[in-house]
């Protein structure tokens, strides 16, 4: 599987993406620099997580328009799949290839914990090796992850099984006291309707690699292997 | 060069008195120092130049003539103090870079920028001379909680440093939090950044040469932050907020787009040297690569890239304006550089260029604002030996005059894990990314920690690597207060057994000197003294100290801080795998305390919180002891014997025990030796580490045949604490610990 991360200025968490991704798959992501206007060819790009641009305006609204955006929507709306993670996936739903926005944590302040997320759709090339409805424990670390969207839009996601992950407690209850930031009905990631695309505030990259206390964020990355291969 | 001219506004300066020199911060005689240095009266700019690099900030007049006798040598330091940061060698011809740096009076007047940029400062400190910043620490004490402001400023400080640190990608991975009355007036916030460097590509702010272009590189300078070392050399009276436009703003975006150029740019060779612009801005930072360069300076002020209209050069001098760097260019490198810097969209500015006649001369509209002779400058600036008295010692008191009451060690051990100073942080850390860069092995707290372990230290491995750091910085005010010299050891060897305790070998240290004003003896007297203790630690520990940073004048309206010589300690470990957490690893091992517990309750925290005392003499600290007893348990780390380790400190041994059971969610049963039960479970002897282990005799018989003080007390087993009989389930010392500070800041 050949992957591509996107580099912003402000990125951060592109090592820890790139650490994953050559431990699961063997071979280094190419990073590719935001001013760029082409990609290589790969069958999995990752906009990686960090403060691009400073989050001085709305977290990710910069970043959607870099040059290589562009790139980068054209070759996800052609299904090349693509991973977007915390300000990565304020990025996506400023682009509007999945729907929603990212608020403010209800705590207004910023969190890293490690949290407990059920995995809502297992069929999907991206949750393929997780069971239905399997507990796994990952970290956030977000100031705003807070995932909104209105009473019909939960609707629309869950009648086309576009939920990927939920706030759960670790026998895999969705309580409130459970939901880190106030997220719309736990919601901790979602697909597009064709799940070609996810985006999701928790850092399953850092449950990976060996030398990680947890490694549980390996079966997201293990889905794409078995997809992509 | 291409630079515009600008239109030189109407600039009414002030005359140039002894009564501006004192609002400057100088004395009389300081101030004739720079009339002789110079053969005439300064200019107004002259004079701005001369009383920042004299400040206390800039120059350590006071305390330089005894950190000069501190032992800064040893066989891993490559670069001591006087650079950015300390460097020493970590192997595989690779570097760490460390220094804490305080930034209490700003974060006392402002605390979000305050904390943020004392946390951007500190990490230019290490970047500049080429190390990737790896980890932070803080170590911040605030005043009683029951003090007006003590919760806007927690909240102020921990949201700037969270601000910062996050956005630039750095995890924050340890650091205290104390709370006392004597930080009333004024908070202490010291930042520490450890970084990363290839040995053969560590940057200095020496080596310039003649005739090399000069290099402004980052944000644009304004008004902010102005004479800002000034205001830190000076004690704050009543209603100090109204000193806010002295604290710089912090932009954690630039920094991070700062640290990315600066570091792709010394893959090249066209820099030559690299100074950040700190305290005092571009005036510290142009004199510091002269002075140290033995070279002369003239700088185009005109070309200086500016955020606001109508600058003059004593503002631009005297800018703290955070996110900035001076640098030395290889003549004709200039474009290889600009392409660079300008790729991360920062300004990229030639501003002047060196010569070779040790001059600081500053150019504006046209017309020469300073010619200052640098060595004079540098090598004149006041030293003081300022009279002290050597501290009064408190008495000793009678360790079984304070037991416990009818209700045992169980309810004293709940009272303590509850107080302030032992209870759980995490509202605290909670707020940083410990885990960003994806290296991090344990992380700040006790229970349910972000990277779901803890250890004593922070323990940050190496890229590709087997090999870690371990971090952590240590100090007990309240001990230096009491005993400034056993205070100023304990402080050494506190974070010596802590990185130990992880299996880490301790490298060396970092202090941050926070104290009150050294015009008063007593002061001057602590200040000395500490000095003494922290020496004679680190030369018994073979633990030497690499960088220091000295925050002077932490006083309001007369009253000082408890003496704080704040250190950061760095160790290494080969291995990661072999490292061991503090929290119990498997139910049926055994418990042990390494070390002599002799009862000692003076200045305890059980003293202060169930019997309202603080007084009583310092636990002293028997160096040859702390020596052995580390060695002896990081050798058992090593092999695997011991597995789990805490050093026992704040709280005494049931306090350590606690937060083991607590780190590892498992309980266990122990019995006191001793009829003292209080001085046994709190007494606060030092060198002593709580071990578990599989093989209890071998690790006794090892211990018998070192000559290392050992005693067994009890076994790991279930998911409740049992103390002489008395039980408590781990699960509600968690939450008495977790009580107190989200319920403080909430209230």
């Amino acid at each position: 599987m050949k992957s591509a991360i996107i580099l912003f200025p402000g990125s951060n968490r592109e090592k820890d993406m790139e650490m994953a991704l050559t431990h699961v798959t063997g071979h280094a992501p190419q990073i590719v620099w935001h001013k760029e206007s082409t990609l290589p060819d790969c069958d999995l790009m990752v906009l990686p997580g960090g403060f691009s641009y400073g989050d001085y305006l709305r977290c990710g609204a910069m970043a959607a328009h870099s040059p290589i955006m562009q790139e980068v929507i054209a070759r996800a709306n052609k299904g090349v799949r693509l991973l977007a993670v915390c300000n990565g996936f304020q990025m996506l739903v400023e682009t509007g290839l999945v729907p929603g926005a990212l608020l403010h944590n209800r705590s207004l302040k910023f969190i890293c914990k490690q949290v407990h997320l059920r995995v809502e759709n297992n069929t999907t090339d991206f949750t393929r090796a997780f069971t239905k409805q399997q507990v796994i424990q990952v970290p956030i670390a977000h100031g705003e992850g807070n995932y909104f969207i209105d009473a019909d839009g939960v609707k629309a996601l869950e009648d086309k099984d576009q939920i990927a992950f939920r706030y759960c407690d670790p026998s895999g209850a969705i309580t409130d006291t459970a939901n880190p930031n106030g997220s719309v009905y736990n919601i901790a990631g979602v697909f597009n309707d064709t799940k070609t695309i996810m985006g999701m505030m928790p850092h399953p990259e850092n449950a990976v690699t060996p030398h990680a206390n947890g490694h549980q964020g390996v079966g997201l990355f293990k889905s794409l292997v078995e997809a992509l291969a | 060069m291409t630079a515009v001219r600008k239109e030189k506004p109407v600039i009414q300066e002030p005359a140039i008195t002894a009564a501006l020199a004192k609002s400057f911060g100088m004395t009389a005689d300081e101030f004739q120092l720079v009339q002789d240095i110079l053969g005439r009266m300064p200019t107004y700019t002259e004079l701005g130049v001369f009383s920042v690099m004299w400040s206390e900030h800039c120059s350590y007049k006071s305390s330089r003539i005894h950190l000069k006798k501190l032992p800064t040598k040893g066989k891993c330091v490559i670069q001591g103090p006087g650079e950015g940061a300390g460097v020493i060698d970590i192997g595989d011809g690779q570097a760490a870079l460390f220094k804490m740096e305080s930034h209490n009076h700003p974060s006392y007047i402002e605390p979000y920028q305050g904390a943020a940029t004392g946390v951007g400062g500190i990490m230019r400190d290490v970047f500049t001379m080429g190390g990737r910043p790896i980890a932070n620490l803080n170590a911040l004490r605030f005043g009683e909680p029951s003090h007006p402001k003590t919760k806007t400023l927690v909240k102020g400080v921990v949201a700037g440093i969270s601000g910062y640190g996050n956005s630039t990608g750095v995890p924050t991975v340890g650091g205290e939090t104390n709370f006392h009355k004597s930080f009333n007036g004024n908070n202490l916030v010291n930042a520490m950044c450890v970084g990363l460097a290839e040995q053969d590509a560590i940057y200095y702010a020496r080596g310039a040469g003649v005739g090399q272009p000069i290099v402004y590189v980052g944000s644009k300078t304004g008004r902010d932050g102005i004479h800002g070392a000034t205001m830190a050399s000076a004690e704050f009276v009543d209603g100090a907020e109204d000193n806010r436009p002295t604290v710089q703003v912090g932009d954690p975006f630039t920094e991070k787009l700062l640290i990315e150029a600066c570091l792709e740019l010394m893959q090249s060779d066209a820099i030559i040297s690299i100074q950040d612009m700190g305290a005092a801005g571009l005036t510290s930072s142009s004199v510091e690569i002269a002075s140290k360069g033995e070279i002369g300076v003239v700088l185009n002020l005109d070309d200086v890239p500016q955020r606001e209209q109508g600058m003059v050069p004593y503002e631009i001098m005297l800018s703290e304006s955070q996110e900035r760097m001076l640098m030395i260019l290889k003549p004709g490198s200039e474009d290889t550089a600009r392409k660079i810097i300008e790729k991360w969209d920062l300004d990229f500015a030639v501003i002047g260029y060196t010569t070779d006649d040790k001059r600081l001369v500053l150019n504006m509209y046209g017309e020469e604002w300073c010619n200052i002779p640098v060595p004079p400058l540098v090598d004149q600036s006041p030293l003081y030996d300022r009279p002290s008295v050597a501290p009064k010692k408190p008495a000793a008191i009678d360790d079984t005059a304070y037991p416990l009451g009818h209700d045992g060690a169980v309810a004293a051990l709940k009272k303590l894990m509850g107080c302030p100073d032992l209870s759980s942080k995490r509202w605290i850390w909670e707020q940083y990314d410990s885990l960003v860069m994806g290296e991090t092995i344990f992380s700040p707290g006790i229970a349910n920690t972000q990277a779901l372990k803890a250890g004593d230290a922070a323990l940050v491995k190496i890229p590709n690597k087997a090999k870690a750091l371990a971090m952590t910085s240590d100090v007990t005010p309240r001990y230096v207060h009491a005993d400034p010299f056993e205070g100023g050891k304990q402080a050494v060897c506190e974070t010596w057994r802590n990185i130990t305790a992880t299996g880490a070998t301790p490298l060396a240290i970092t202090n941050n000197l926070n104290f009150g004003n050294p015009e008063k003896p007593e002061i001057m007297g602590q200040i000395v003294t500490s000095l003494e203790g922290i020496s004679a630690a680190c030369i018994a520990l073979d633990y030497p100290i690499a960088s220091g940073n000295v925050s002077l004048y932490n006083e309001t309206s007369g009253t000082a801080i408890q003496p704080t010589p704040a250190i950061g300690g760095v160790g290494l470990i080969a291995d990661y795998k072999k490292s061991v957490g503090l929290g119990f690893a498997a139910e049926g091992e055994t418990i042990l305390v390494i070390g002599t517990t002799r009862g000692h309750l003076g200045q305890s925290l059980y003293l202060r919180e169930l019997h309202g005392k603080e007084e009583g003499s310092v636990p002293p600290t028997d160096l040859l002891a702390e020596r052995a007893n580390g060695d002896f348990v990081r050798a058992n780390i090593m092999d695997g014997t011991i597995t789990a380790c805490h050093d026992v400190s704040d709280g005494g041994l049931l306090v350590a025990v606690a937060e083991m059971a607590m780190a590892g969610q498992i309980g266990a049963t122990v019995e006191s030796a001793d009829s003292n039960l209080a001085g046994f479970w709190f007494g606060e002897d030092q060198s002593r580490y709580v071990v578990t282990t599989k093989d209890a005799d071998h690790l006794i018989s090892a211990a018998k045949t070192a000559g290392i003080p050992i005693l067994k007390i009890g076994t790991t087993s279930g998911k409740s604490l049992v103390v002489d009989g008395t039980s408590i389930s781990v699960a509600d010392l968690i939450a008495i610990n977790e009580e107190w500070l989200p319920k403080y800041m909430n209230s």
